[in-house]
């Protein structure tokens, strides 16, 4: 890529929001058309959806929405989204990074076979996602079998497992797996196209400079993909909270004790209770917001660096 | 296979990030996987066939690959317009809408199924206006070409039918191929297109042979994946489907029937058939993509 | 009384209330329609349990669908005691993982059945159709809704109900598959579960008449509105027998067998029966049922051991792939 050659190591540029100078602007018309064209897009796809949920929240008036949140059994679920979530982000995180690094910046054969099992979760349905566990962990999986057998393999590890007797699916440790297969690719794939598009010659710039390989990873490359790592983390959270189908695999639907958000709408919904399963969709939904106030945050924080 | 190195890079990390990136690939995806596969071998040729090959699930093949591959294709082309219009243009409410492309991700795909069907259907906003034209433009598509079973191909309702599959596949794809592009057309240098202008491109020009060469890899990426992700899909397709046996049933759908049956073998074979069939997919257009990568580099 | 024998005295009263005080915890492993009766019913076991044994039981529910609830139970769900739909998912349990005797059915009363319910029929009001009884479900035009049998267990009991008065009326198994058959052509959508269905018929107006479980359409017609929907009672239709038993490996493990059997036993006294009434499930005691007759009219109901042989060669025959399920979709 001749262009980042061309690109100071310190100066990171902003994303692109003008529409640049006169000669690489397209006619008006063509603006037009696609502005019309993606916001009806957005506006069949997304802005509807969002509106349908919210309008089945209020139906009943602010306090009934509110009220939802009330519910103790509400409170634990969102608790255990959100522990869910802290374990497998930066989990998938450092693994997206060191996925990225190996792929984009090197070369080596059976790549495209590496991209591939790492996109495989994706084209994972999400049933047979949770299924696979209970294969693994459940009492008539590898590892029941195992602690049932007349004679394991390492009878000291079979008593000792025995002894401790790990609940690993119907409670939160399966609940964390099942999560961290579903949203397993994002912050990698995210990162993979972007490091590739933009090559290794900043990277070899520093080096040649005398860095150090950690400091040519901290201040290029993190600086360089950056809005890639950002959506990565966004994706790849968004999509933690709101997996259902896995999830519902490996969850023993306890109320209060193994419901995650998405799961305890799926029980208000099947009382009837469709005010309040609403309601805690819309705050999910609003998760969609946060990527607006961080991406702000980040900006802000950019201009600052830039200034100072 | 093997990793191996081809050639020595003056950047270090390669042994650490690979050596981590196979260990955690091994442990969370790989290892699970195969207790699918395993349980697949366990049954016999014949047991395999009935099961993967009985006509309700060939029928529900045909389906959920061409359902997927529509609603990836559209979002592959409207993903691609919309980061352009929210890279390149200012409008007012524009972070809304940026902020908004995650929605997909985020919503429970059984809210969004619920929420799609709500307003689709016969009874909802937008289905009271385009539910009778989609009826009635199928209808009249069959009286001018009548060797084809529209009704059949096409559904005769919104919700409830084949375009449910197609509405909700698409919901659900979206983000993938924006979120793909956006950071690509972000990173992408305004030098370029200006050194294209300067040397006498047009716009079309420019567009066509500069900008999206750089962006094809990631509009393939986002197109695969959004293609993997529709064919899992379950949540979200069963509330809106109908689920018709033999006509808008998904595979995703019947995997849930046979585990409903206490036959896990079933399930995992099904679901063996579109992992595998899924995989070539993938790896093939990772391939594809590698190929234009050096195609247009050079 | 000497002070060691104060202090006996006092050890001893410690021990006892350190028994009293004991926190015992159940989980209910249960199908969906019952979070209503059993949100109710547990809290009145608990009031009974700390009366009669001074320990403060707490139950935890778990709902979900009747044959998934089995299955997680067989991968190492902790249950102490299942409530389940079909006496084939208890006895999955058994026959997959041995963690319930072969003779669970027989250890408690009326089969393991503490309440029945039967299918009917949820239409709109004024009933605009004028359905009457099975026969009017498969007149041309008519919208039926009822979830998809492979994948919820209530649908099942909706199609065995059709196959068995068409049995009745048409007197052969031939006719009754076409009758069914018919029947399935006017399902405009097979949602996954039974709650889905209903909220297909009721939020989405599709349809003209939903099949249900008694105690569902009750509860649709107290959380929608009697003024919106009414429900029709078939002449014929099956008597649907849920069971409820402990899971003894699980039970005994946690070593909570006492109580997760007083547990389902409380289910068959006068104050366990009134509530299963009060939330629309027919109580099998005589007395307490008689109470609630003007609530769930007489018709004529068949038992699945009856009319189809018992649960087992009932899935054969009608649910398994290659079933008569199938066959209706398949050549039609």
């Amino acid at each position: 890529m001749a262009a980042s050659v061309s690109t100071a190591l310190a100066d990171k540029r902003l994303p692109v929001r003008a529409a640049g100078p006169r000669v690489i602007r397209n006619p008006w018309w063509v603006r037009m058309l696609f502005m019309t064209t993606a916001l009806t897009f957005v506006g069949c796809f997304l802005v509807l959806p969002l509106v349908a949920v919210f309008i089945e929240a209020l139906r009943k008036g602010v306090g009934a929405y509110f009220g939802a949140f009330a519910d103790p059994a509400a409170q634990s679920a969102i608790r255990l989204t959100l522990l869910t979530v802290a374990i497998v982000v930066p989990a998938n995180l450092v693994f997206g990074v060191a996925a990225s690094w190996c792929i984009a910046k090197f070369d080596f054969r059976g790549k495209s076979l590496l991209i591939t099992l790492i996109d495989l979760p994706f084209a994972v349905s999400p049933v047979i996602s949770g299924l696979i566990y209970v294969l693994v962990f459940g009492a008539q999986g590898w590892l029941g079998l195992y602690k049932n057998a007349e004679n394991p393999s390492w009878p000291a590890l079979a008593a000792w497992l025995n002894v401790h007797d790990f609940q690993i699916i119907f409670a939160v440790p399966g609940i964390v797996l099942a999560t961290t297969f579903v949203t397993f690719p994002f912050v990698a794939r995210e990162l993979i196209p972007l490091m590739q598009a933009q090559g290794n010659d900043e990277e070899y710039a520093a080096i040649t400079l005398g860095a150090s390989g950690w400091q040519t990873f901290w201040k290029v490359t993190v600086p360089n993909i950056k809005w890639g790592l950002f959506y990565g983390v966004i994706l790849c959270n968004a999509r933690a909270m709101g997996e259902f189908g896995a999830v519902s695999v490996v969850s023993g639907h306890v109320r209060g004790e193994t419901n995650t958000m998405p799961l305890h709408i799926e029980i208000l919904y099947n009382e009837y209770n469709f005010v309040a399963a609403f309601a805690v969709s819309s705050l999910l939904a609003l998760l969609a917001l946060v990527t607006l106030v961080l991406k702000c945050f980040i900006e802000w924080r950019h201009a600052q660096a830039r200034e100072a | 296979m093997a990793f191996a190195r081809a050639k020595r890079s003056v950047l270090p990390g390669f042994g650490l990030s690979l050596g981590f990136t196979l260990a955690y690939l091994s442990l969370i995806v790989l290892i699970p996987l195969s207790a699918a596969f395993i349980k697949t071998a366990g049954m016999s040729w014949a047991e395999f066939l009935e099961a993967v090959a009985s006509p309700r699930v060939v029928a529900s093949y045909k389906l959920s690959f061409g359902i997927s591959l529509c609603a990836a294709l559209i979002n592959a082309f409207f993903g691609f317009i919309l980061s352009w219009v929210l890279v390149r243009y200012t409008f007012p409410g524009q972070r809304l809408v940026d902020a908004l492309v995650d929605l997909p991700f985020a919503l429970p795909t059984a809210v969004a199924g619920i929420a799609l069907s709500a307003i689709y259907a016969r009874n909802g906003w937008v289905g009271t206006w385009l539910d009778p034209i989609w009826a009635k433009g199928v209808q009249e598509l069959s009286s001018i070409v009548p060797w084809v079973d529209w009704p059949s191909w096409l559904g005769t309702k919104l919700a409830f039918d084949r375009p449910g599959i197609f509405i909700a596949l698409t919901f659900i794809g979206l983000p993938f191929v924006v979120r793909t592009v956006q950071p690509v057309l972000a990173e992408l240098e305004p030098d370029l297109e200006e050194a294209a202008a300067t040397l006498g491109a047009n716009r079309w020009q420019t567009m066509t042979k500069v900008i999206l060469p750089e962006l094809l890899p990631a509009l393939i990426t986002g197109f695969a994946l959004a293609f993997a992700r529709a064919l899992g899909e379950y949540g979200s397709v069963v509330f809106i489907a109908g689920n018709q046996p033999l006509h808008s049933e998904i595979t995703p759908l019947l995997i849930m029937t046979k585990l409903e049956q206490y036959d896990y073998r079933g399930a995992t074979a099904i679901a063996s058939v579109m992992l595998v069939t899924s995989f070539v997919l993938l790896l093939l257009i990772n391939l594809l993509q590698k190929w234009s990568r050096r195609y247009y580099r050079v | 009384m000497s002070p060691r024998n104060i202090f006996i005295v006092a050890l001893a009263l410690g021990g006892a209330v350190a028994a009293f005080a004991k926190n015992v915890e159940l989980l209910n492993v249960s199908y969906d329609p019952t979070r209503e009766f059993y949100g109710d019913y547990n809290a009145a076991f608990a009031k009974y349990w700390k009366a009669k044994s001074g320990d403060t039981v707490t139950v935890k529910q778990s709902h979900g669908g009747s044959g998934k609830q089995a299955r997680a139970v067989i991968d190492g769900q902790q249950a102490d005691v299942v409530t389940l739909a079909l006496a084939a998912d208890i006895n999955a349990l058994y026959e997959v993982a041995k963690i319930v005797p072969p003779d669970w059915q027989g250890r408690l009363p009326n089969n393991s059945a503490p309440y029945t319910s039967t299918i009917v029929f949820l239409v709109r009001k004024g009933n605009p159709r004028h359905i009457k009884d099975w026969d009017d479900l498969v007149k041309p035009g008519v919208g039926v809704v009822t979830p998809n049998p492979k994948t919820s267990g209530g649908a099942r009991w909706n199609y065995l109900a059709a196959w068995a008065y068409a049995v009745k009326k048409f007197g052969s198994e031939e006719k009754a598959k076409e009758f069914v058959g018919r029947l399935y052509r006017n399902v405009p959508v097979l949602d996954s579960g039974a709650r889905g269905s209903t909220t297909t018929f009721v939020q989405r107006e599709i349809g003209d008449v939903a099949i249900a479980w008694e105690n569902e359409a009750f509860l649709a017609l107290k959380e929608f509105g009697r003024d919106k929907f009414e429900i029709v009672v078939p002449s014929l239709s099956m008597l649907a027998e849920p069971t409820v038993s402990v899971v003894d490996k699980v039970a005994k493990k946690k070593g909570t067998e006492m109580v997760a059997r007083a547990y389902l036993e409380y289910l068959y006294s006068d104050e366990g029966q009134d509530i299963a009434g009060r939330n629309f499930y027919r109580p099998r005691n005589e007395v307490i049922a008689a109470k609630y007759a003007g609530t769930f009219p007489q018709l004529e109901l068949v038992t699945i051991d009856g009319a189809f042989g018992g649960w087992a060669k009932a899935h054969q025959a009608h649910f398994a792939d290659g079933g008569t399920f199938d066959q209706i979709y398949l050549h039609k």
